[in-house]
């Protein structure tokens, strides 16, 4: 009687230890993700003077200001590129929906000879070197007469983006129950219009967040637009040529700027984050 | 019934996804060994890739990008397994914990590179904080590129922080995969933390380990912006001599030859976690 609470206490404090340490991990690793984004973060909102003066920094900054990101926007053709990234994305974003958004819903809804291959297919892009699509690409564009443009750097994300807006969109119809889509079905709907009238407008909110996240990856791309585009860069492409020869509060200001869809993003599609690799094992 | 009536459906949404991979992905792919495989004038030869070889730069860009890879994967494997375990306790606001480290995966190279410039700055946050501790008394140049192996570490810190949530989200995954019953299982026989991960989850957890690895080592052999954040020209990896021939000296036949390079050494790294990390049907065979 008396040596059971004895022996059970030791194996709950035990317990509650480890959930304590997990909590610390949880922290420090967290605080390890964190930190970098809030420094980079008050690096671009302490006006140059201070920033390029004072040392040591102070991690609470005295003085907040827009100045140091009025600077960048300055610089020439800053701008310009903000823009044409911008306008890539969005080019992306249509061109990745609109192809890849069927052939998740193909994945998602039938079972049909070849899916497994062509869902391996799809992964396998995604592991697949930038550096050899962009270089030969470049020699086509010039053919072409679409080097230097936005179509054309559009169409290199749209690739990239491709694979991640398939598996998104699959995983955005795989949630949304196929059941309401055959109810609709034997009360008369053609498939099609099941699709348009039912699992569709479910679908949309997750749609959405896949929309967002094939224009992030067009937005962080630097390797290919940084070949595909020299005299008309996009903005990451504008950035990484002039890393070296600009003032350390231009590359605070234009890493924050760069940085901030980013984050945003990761919000918008954290429903789908696990979909994204997760049935990559089964 | 309905695979009766509409059998060629599914195939009909998939056409255009694999049209366009055809035109982006494989007609590239091979045009970029054909250029490899061409001298400047368009003529057969291997002269684009002894120019590759015998490049000032070649072997120290393929040992350096080598180096990182092989110093980024273990740090990377762990951080990501010790977050993928936290996300698996199921601590409060386990939301909350997945969207804090999965922040990284929408960072771009450029922005990372850029995020710890401000860190490893000469009046950066580092030395601000060293300084303010007293631990030291005047900044230390961290980025003067007088050591190769200390620009390395820097590229190795910065890539563990903006490259780790893609290896934590397939780990979570993994882990989610794995049966309930067989950790309290353990935990009935009195297995310790330790015990369960070594002799339950990693066992488990194999197959998936196998993707982390192959998908992370493929992504780490085009390293490239960060590299050019953090180290200017202090150190060069593959991807940069690629760009570097493309666009400063306008040779895409050994621009092609790096790529081509870049891709060999993806596939070899993925034949080398097929072999060393067997799944069990690959073992019966």
């Amino acid at each position: 009687m008396t040596a059971r609470p004895a022996s059970a206490r030791p194996g709950m404090r035990r317990r509650q230890l480890g959930r304590a340490l997990t909590y610390v991990a949880a922290t420090l690793l967290a605080a390890f993700v964190l930190a970098p984004i809030y420094l980079i973060a008050i690096s671009a909102l302490t006006p140059p003077e201070i920033a390029l003066t004072q040392y040591p920094r102070p991690l609470v900054p005295t003085e907040i200001s827009f100045d140091t990101i009025r600077f960048f926007l300055d610089a020439a053709g800053v701008v310009d590129a903000f823009w044409r990234s911008v306008y890539v994305g969005i080019i992306t974003l249509v061109l990745a929906l609109l192809i890849g958004a069927p052939a998740g819903y193909a994945i998602a809804r039938y079972a049909f000879r070849g899916r497994e291959t062509y869902r391996l297919l799809v992964l396998s892009t995604r592991a697949f070197p930038v550096v050899i699509l962009a270089i030969p690409l470049a020699v086509t564009y010039i053919r072409l007469g679409i080097n230097d443009s936005i179509i054309g750097v559009a169409l290199m994300h749209t690739a990239l983006a491709l694979p991640f807006a398939i598996l998104i969109t699959s995983s955005v119809f795989i949630s949304v129950p196929r059941e309401l889509e055959e109810a609709a079905q034997t009360l008369g709907c053609h498939p099609i219009q099941a699709f348009l009238r039912v699992s569709l407008p479910l679908a949309l909110p997750g749609l959405a967040a896949a929309a967002i996240f094939t224009w992030v990856i067009s937005w962080n791309d630097v390797f290919a637009a940084s070949i595909l585009t020299l005299r008309e860069p996009t903005l990451p492409a504008r950035v990484l040529t002039s890393l070296t020869q600009s003032r350390i509060t231009f590359q605070f200001a234009a890493g924050f700027i760069m940085l901030i869809p980013s984050i945003v993003v990761i919000f918008f599609i954290r429903r789908y984050l696990l979909g994204l690799w997760g049935r990559v094992v089964k | 019934m309905r695979a009766g009536r509409l059998g060629w459906a599914p195939y009909a949404l998939l056409l255009p996804s694999l049209a366009y991979l055809a035109i982006f992905f494989a007609a590239p792919m091979l045009g970029a060994f054909g250029l490899a495989f061409q001298d400047g004038d368009g003529s057969w030869s291997l002269a684009s890739i002894q120019r590759m070889l015998n490049d000032f730069n070649f072997m120290r860009a393929l040992t350096t990008t080598l180096l990182l890879v092989i110093l980024v994967l273990p740090v990377q494997l762990v951080l990501a397994m010790g977050m993928a375990l936290v996300i698996n306790a199921r601590l409060k606001g386990a939301g909350l914990w997945l969207y804090i480290f999965a922040l990284p995966l929408g960072i771009s190279e450029l922005a990372a590179g850029i995020v710890w410039v401000s860190i490893f700055t000469q009046t950066g946050w580092l030395n601000s904080i060293l300084q303010t501790l007293g631990i030291i008394d005047r900044p230390i140049i961290w980025q003067s590129g007088e050591s190769q192996w200390l620009l390395i570490l820097l590229v190795v810190i910065a890539e563990s922080w903006r490259a780790t949530s893609i290896i934590m989200i397939i780990l979570v995954a993994g882990l989610q995969s794995i049966p309930p019953e067989y950790l309290e299982a353990a935990e009935v026989y009195g297995a310790t933390t330790w015990q369960k991960v070594r002799r339950v989850i990693l066992p488990m957890l194999r197959p998936t380990l196998q993707v982390a690895l192959i998908l992370r080592t493929i992504l780490a052999f085009q390293v490239f912006a960060t590299v050019v954040a953090l180290a200017g020209t202090g150190t060069v990896v593959l991807a940069q001599e690629a760009r570097r021939w493309a666009v400063v000296i306008d040779n895409d036949n050994v621009a092609a030859a790096y790529a081509g390079l870049i891709l060999l050494l993806s596939i070899a790294s993925t034949l080398v976690f097929l072999w060393l990390l067997p799944t069990r049907e690959e073992e019966r065979q």
